[in-house]
């Protein structure tokens, strides 16, 4: 059924065992949002080496929507170039989830993306529209 | 505590020939969200039609007879809330935006007036940001301290607690009525009783309050009462602040402008009389008769079979959500003090997944904090689902609800 569809075996699958979940020590990069809507948090330490995503942990509480987004993102980013990383975008991460998101819930499954973004770039660097 | 005067049953409520009156259940949905805004019967969008359609004008100054009609009208909601809340007079009676609005109003104009460095303002950890953030900002300027009573282990307030902090004799005491995420009815007439012994100012936050349970500002003997046109089946845009005449008498303005005058000159402006002095600007008329044709619905079905009607509807529910195994109930046992506001958490899945799933077997609940981030820290949990009921909630609707819980657990544990 519908349900079954949206919750695919997948997205539970990195909801109950997420991928790169933790904290690094002594991150180059660390940063932390929450969705206000619901106080959903996703926070990502980086540890970059030569402009290169050498590690990468996320840390957070929330939907599964939220936490399977961020443990996917974890996936691609390692080994990434920093400059590389910058140019994914809302479509990505929505392909990859690869389900219809209502726009109640945009916010979670965006606010992997956004801790990326303000993350790395700084808020005055990326364009807000891409998380809503 | 019982709202009932009398010891006689109040008349049953016949709930299939009230849901008639509301359009919207003819789409289907089981509404459990009540708590969040309730739905609107015809009577009330009838009353705001007949004002757009038929004496559409602005109050209070034009000379011709559809605007005399439209403020006659306006000025009839005032009595109509008058009456509801048991106030000496009209003019005690405020119009606002809604409770946010109506605290925020008290917060600047008394407040500023009234709270110096050192008072002591109290308030408790289960208030809704709207009864929370102006006393945290107000303190923040004034230099006061803001201290919160706890609740026990049953959501309820601690009394012991509140009392100590009434030795210290505070400025202000601020609670609600009813808590909307544990749905608690709070003491309100002795904890208001307490604090005036203790010199306090009381104001009572009613969002919650006012819908199931009505509200008498004299017997109870509050200072400030707040509440909003949209959770009793009004309007939303529309709400009420009731504050003693003396003490609105003394207050500043809070917005300043058009309508709040008697007369202005370049150097100084003469305040209108109350309660035109707390009204600036073009007022929301449609939605003061709205929410004027609120109090008429609901006071005609009799807030005694509402409150029934919703002791057992709760009663259920709470039965019903208890059979779930993982699922956890916030608040205390249904009785007495406690409203059709049943707040969980099911063991293992975030209540915006609960609120999605749900959502498409067409069950209306509220996830999230409820705006109450405080208390639901204090609780130890990030969100809640919330599911909440008024006059027209069924035993069907909450069948259904506990049926898409089946189904929420059978997607995560799959």
């Amino acid at each position: 059924m519908a349900d079954d569809q949206f919750y695919r075996e997948f997205i539970l699958d990195h909801y109950r065992n997420p991928r790169n979940f933790g904290r690094l020590e002594g991150p180059d990069i660390s940063h932390e949002e929450y969705n206000p809507l619901c106080g959903d948090l996703v926070g990502m330490d980086f540890r970059i080496e030569d402009g290169m995503i050498a590690d990468v942990r996320f840390h957070g509480r929330g939907c599964a929507i939220s936490q399977a987004s961020a443990s996917l993102m974890t996936e691609r980013l390692k080994g990434m170039r920093l400059e590389d990383a910058r140019k994914i975008s809302k479509d990505d991460v929505l392909n990859e989830l690869g389900i219809e998101i209502s726009p109640a819930r945009l916010k979670c499954a965006l606010l992997s993306l956004k801790v990326l973004k303000v993350g790395a770039y700084g808020l005055a660097n990326v364009d807000e529209e891409e998380f809503e | 505590m019982s709202t009932s005067r009398s010891s006689q049953a109040p008349p049953a409520l016949d709930v299939e020939a009230v849901r008639k009156d509301f359009p919207i259940f003819e789409t289907g949905v089981a509404y459990l969200d009540s708590a969040n805004t309730a739905q609107r019967p015809r009577q009330v969008v009838q009353a705001m039609v007949e004002y757009f359609t038929t004496y559409n004008a602005n109050i209070l100054r034009a000379a011709y007879g559809l605007s005399e009609t439209a403020t006659a009208r306006f000025e009839a909601a005032r009595e109509k809330v008058r009456a509801f809340l048991n106030a000496g007079s009209t003019r005690e009676i405020v119009f606002t935006r809604g409770t946010t609005e109506s605290i925020n109003l008290v917060a600047y104009a008394w407040g500023r007036q009234h709270v110096r460095t050192g008072d002591l303002l109290v308030c408790t950890v289960m208030e809704h940001h709207s009864n929370l953030v102006p006393w945290q900002i107000l303190a923040g300027e004034r230099g006061a301290r803001l201290e919160f009573v706890d609740i026990d282990d049953h959501g309820r307030l601690r009394q012991d607690q509140f009392q100590r902090l009434l030795e210290q004799g505070p400025r202000l005491v601020a609670f609600n009525q009813v808590s909307n995420t544990l749905g608690t009815v709070n003491p309100y007439r002795e904890m208001t009783a307490a604090a005036k012994a203790a010199g306090a100012t009381v104001l009572i936050d009613g969002a919650q309050g006012a819908p199931h349970l009505g509200f008498d500002v004299r017997e109870v003997g509050c200072d400030f009462y707040a509440f909003s046109g949209h959770k009793m089946c009004g309007p939303t845009g529309i709400g009420v602040l009731w504050g003693r005449r003396e003490l609105l008498e003394s207050m500043p303005p809070f917005l300043s402008g058009g309508e709040m005058i008697k007369a202005v000159f370049l150097d100084h402006t003469d305040y209108a009389d109350l309660p035109h002095k707390f009204e600036a600007g073009t007022q929301a008329i449609a939605e003061a008769i709205g929410l004027g044709a609120a109090i008429d619905y609901l006071e005609g079905i009799g807030l005694d079979a509402i409150r029934a009607h919703e002791a057992e509807i709760t009663e259920y529910a709470y039965e019903a959500l208890s059979e779930i195994e993982g699922l956890r109930i916030f608040g205390p046992p249904p009785g007495p003090d406690r409203l059709g506001v049943l707040s969980f958490d099911l063991e293992g899945v975030h209540p915006h997944d609960v609120a999605t799933i749900l959502d498409r077997h067409g069950v209306c609940v509220r996830s999230g904090h409820n705006c109450t981030m405080p208390l639901l820290q204090r609780l130890d949990v990030p969100a809640t689902t919330r599911a909440s009921s008024y006059l027209y909630t069924t035993r069907d609707e909450i069948d259904r609800l506990v049926a898409a819980l089946h189904d929420v657990k059978r997607i995560f544990t799959r």
